[in-house]
C-alpha cells in the first residue's frame, strides 16, 4: 500500500511533466499546424540551466523562473526557424525542429556534458498515508496545476489569448480581422518553450536529466498531446498523468527500463482506439 | 476614399481579376455584381489585403473591413469573442455599440459562433466587421441564406451608417435587384473585367447587363422579375 502510494504521487509528478511537454505540442499545433519535436531537448536545457543558475549564481525561485525564460527564448528561435518563412508547409516545418532538436542536443553535450545533472530542488520530504513522498514532487504538482491553470484563462480569457485561439481557429478569418498570424504562432513557440522549460526545470531535481532523456521526454510528451487530439491541453494533462502513473507502474512492479515502451504502447493504443474522432476532427 | 488603379489579380497562371479601376468616394454605396467566377470575392479580398496583387495599385484612406465569402466565423468561439476580435485592428473592445446596432447579437452573445444558423452567423460577421469601424465596409453576399425581413433590415442599417456615419460601402451581391435598390452606384465584373458601370437605375435597364447573366437562371429570373421587362431566354 505505501508502496503503492509512492509509485502513484511519483507517477503523478512524472505525469505532469509529461502533460507540461504535451500541451507546448498542442499549442503550437493548434496555432500552426506544425509538430514540433524540439519540445523534450527544450525541457532538458530548462533542468540544466537552472543546475547552472541555482550553482551559486542566483537564489532559489529566480534561478528557475530564469531557466524557463531563456526556455521561452528558445522556444521562439525554433520557431523562427521552423515557421519564420512565410508559406513553409507544416510538414517542412516539422523536419525543421527535428533538426533544431539535434543542434540543442549538441549544445547540451557541449555546454553540459553527457552525465546527468540535477538541480538542486526543494529538499525534504512528507510522510503522505505511510509514504515517503519528496517535497520536490509535491511542488511539481502544484506547479502543473497553477500553469495549466494559467493556461486555461490565458486562451480564454486574454485578449492576446484570444488571437491566440482564433488563429488557430479560423486563420484567414484571423488575417481578416488584422492577427499576425505568423506572429500568433511564434508567441505559441515561445509559449511552448515556457512550458518544456517549466517541466524540465520541476522534474530535474528528482529524475536527472542528460541529453539522452530528450527521446523519452519527447515521445511521452507527444503521447500526451496525441491523447488530447492535439488540441486540447486539458485532454493533454489528464493523457500525461495517465502515462506517468502507468509508467511508476511498470518501473515499480515490472521493470524500470520498460518505461519509454510502454508510453509508444499507450500512444499507439490511444491513436488506434481515437482514430475515428481524430478524422471526424479534421473533417469539421 | 478607395481608389483602385489597372489591378491584376492572378492564381498561378490563371487571371482572376484583369485590370480593373474605379473609385469609391467616402460614404458611397456601390453594387459589385456579376456571374459566378467573375472575380468578385478575389477583387474583395485584394482589397483587404488578403490575397497579393499581381500589378495595379490599391489605395485606400482608412480602414476597411469585410464580411467575408461562406461567413468565416471563429466557430469554437462565443459570439461576444468574436466580436472582440473584430475589433483586433484598432483595440476596440466595446462590443456595445454593436449590440445597440444589431440587438440579435447580445442575445446570443455567449453561444459557439459556429452553433447558430447561418443567418445569425452572418449577422454575426456583419458585427464583427463594424467592430473595426470601418471607413470601408466590403460585403461578400449579404442576403445569401438570411430571410428577406433580416437582409431588408440589414440594409437599412448599411444606409444609416454610410449616411450618418461616413461608411462606404461595397456590395457583392448575387440579388441584382436588392444590391441595385441599396446602392446608388454599380459595377458589373465579368470575367474579371468591368463590362459595365453606373447608376443602379440605368444600369438595370441596360442590355449589357442582361447578357453577363445570360444562362445564368438564377440572376436572369430575379432580375426579369423585379427590374427587367425583357424576354428570359434559358439555355439550360
Ligand atoms: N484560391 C483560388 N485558387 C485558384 N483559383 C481561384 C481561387 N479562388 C478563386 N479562383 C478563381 O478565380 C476566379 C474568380 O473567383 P472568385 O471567387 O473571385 O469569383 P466570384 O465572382 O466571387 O464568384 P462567386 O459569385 O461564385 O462567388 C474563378 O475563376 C475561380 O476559379
Ligand atoms: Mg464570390
Amino acid at each position: 500500500m505505501t508502496e503503492l502510494v509512492a509509485y502513484l504521487i511519483s507517477g503523478i509528478a512524472l505525469g505532469s511533466s509529461f502533460a507540461l511537454i504535451g500541451s507546448g505540442f498542442v499549442v503550437v499545433h493548434r496555432v500552426t499546424r506544425v509538430v514540433n519535436f524540439a519540445q523534450g531537448s527544450v525541457a532538458i536545457v530548462g533542468g540544466m540551466t537552472s543546475a547552472t543558475l541555482l550553482d551559486g549564481l542566483l537564489p532559489h525561485g529566480l534561478g528557475e523562473i530564469a531557466a524557463v525564460l531563456l526556455c521561452g527564448v528558445v522556444g521562439l528561435v525554433i520557431g523562427l526557424l521552423a515557421i519564420g518563412r512565410r508559406g513553409t508547409p507544416p510538414l517542412i516545418s516539422l523536419i525543421v525542429t527535428l533538426g533544431a532538436s539535434m543542434l540543442v542536443s549538441a549544445a547540451i553535450i557541449w555546454l553540459w556534458g553527457q552525465d546527468p545533472v540535477a538541480p538542486p530542488g526543494l529538499g525534504g520530504s512528507v510522510t503522505i498515508l505511510g509514504a515517503e513522498v519528496e517535497r520536490q514532487r509535491l511542488l511539481v504538482v502544484v506547479a502543473t496545476g497553477v500553469a495549466f491553470a494559467a493556461l486555461a484563462l490565458f486562451f480564454s480569457r486574454s485578449y492576446l489569448g484570444k488571437g491566440l485561439t482564433a488563429s488557430a481557429s479560423n486563420p484567414f478569418a484571423a488575417r481578416m480581422v488584422g492577427i499576425d498570424v505568423r506572429k500568433m504562432g511564434l508567441l505559441a513557440f515561445g509559449l511552448a518553450g515556457i512550458l518544456g522549460g517549466l517541466a524540465g526545470v520541476l522534474i530535474a531535481p528528482s529524475n536527472p536529466l542528460s541529453f539522452y532523456s530528450d527521446l523519452p521526454l519527447v515521445l511521452s510528451g507527444f503521447a500526451a498531446a496525441v491523447f488530447g487530439g492535439l488540441t486540447s491541453p486539458l485532454r493533454t494533462l489528464f493523457g500525461g498523468l495517465c502515462l506517468g502513473v502507468a509508467g511508476q507502474l511498470t518501473a515499480g512492479y515490472l521493470n524500470g527500463s520498460y518505461q519509454t515502451e510502454m508510453a509508444l504502447l499507450l500512444m499507439l493504443v490511444i491513436m488506434i482506439i481515437r482514430s475515428r474522432a481524430f478524422v471526424q476532427e479534421e473533417v469539421k | 476614399m478607395l481608389r483602385i488603379d489597372d489591378l491584376v489579380v492572378r492564381y498561378g497562371s490563371a487571371v482572376a481579376v484583369d485590370g480593373i479601376s474605379f473609385e469609391v468616394g467616402a460614404g458611397e454605396m456601390v453594387a459589385l455584381v456579376g456571374p459566378n467566377g467573375a472575380g468578385k470575392s478575389t477583387l474583395i479580398n485584394a482589397i483587404s489585403g488578403l490575397v497579393p496583387l499581381h500589378s495595379g495599385t490599391v489605395a485606400c484612406e482608412g480602414r476597411i473591413a469585410q464580411v467575408p465569402e461562406g461567413r468565416q466565423m471563429f466557430a469554437d468561439m462565443s459570439v461576444e469573442d468574436n466580436l472582440l476580435l473584430g475589433g483586433w485592428s484598432i483595440r476596440n473592445r466595446d462590443v456595445g455599440e454593436v449590440y445597440d446596432l444589431l440587438p440579435d447579437l447580445a442575445r446570443m452573445r455567449k453561444r459557439k459562433a459556429g452553433r447558430l444558423s447561418g443567418g445569425q452567423q452572418q449577422m454575426v460577421a456583419v458585427g464583427r466587421a463594424l467592430m473595426a469601424r470601418p471607413d470601408l465596409l466590403a460585403i461578400d453576399e449579404l442576403s445569401l441564406g438570411l430571410a428577406p425581413l433580416v437582409v431588408a433590415e440589414l440594409a437599412e442599417h448599411l444606409r444609416i451608417l454610410s449616411r450618418e456615419r461616413g461608411t462606404a460601402v461595397l456590395l457583392v451581391e448575387q440579388e441584382v435587384a436588392l444590391a441595385f435598390d441599396v446602392c446608388p452606384r454599380a459595377l458589373v465584373l465579368e470575367a474579371g473585367r468591368i463590362i459595365a458601370a453606373g447608376p443602379s437605375v440605368e444600369l438595370a435597364q441596360s442590355e449589357t447587363v442582361r447578357k453577363a447573366y445570360f444562362g445564368d437562371l438564377a440572376v436572369a429570373e430575379t432580375m426579369t422579375g423585379a427590374t427587367a421587362p425583357a424576354t428570359t431566354e434559358v439555355s439550360t
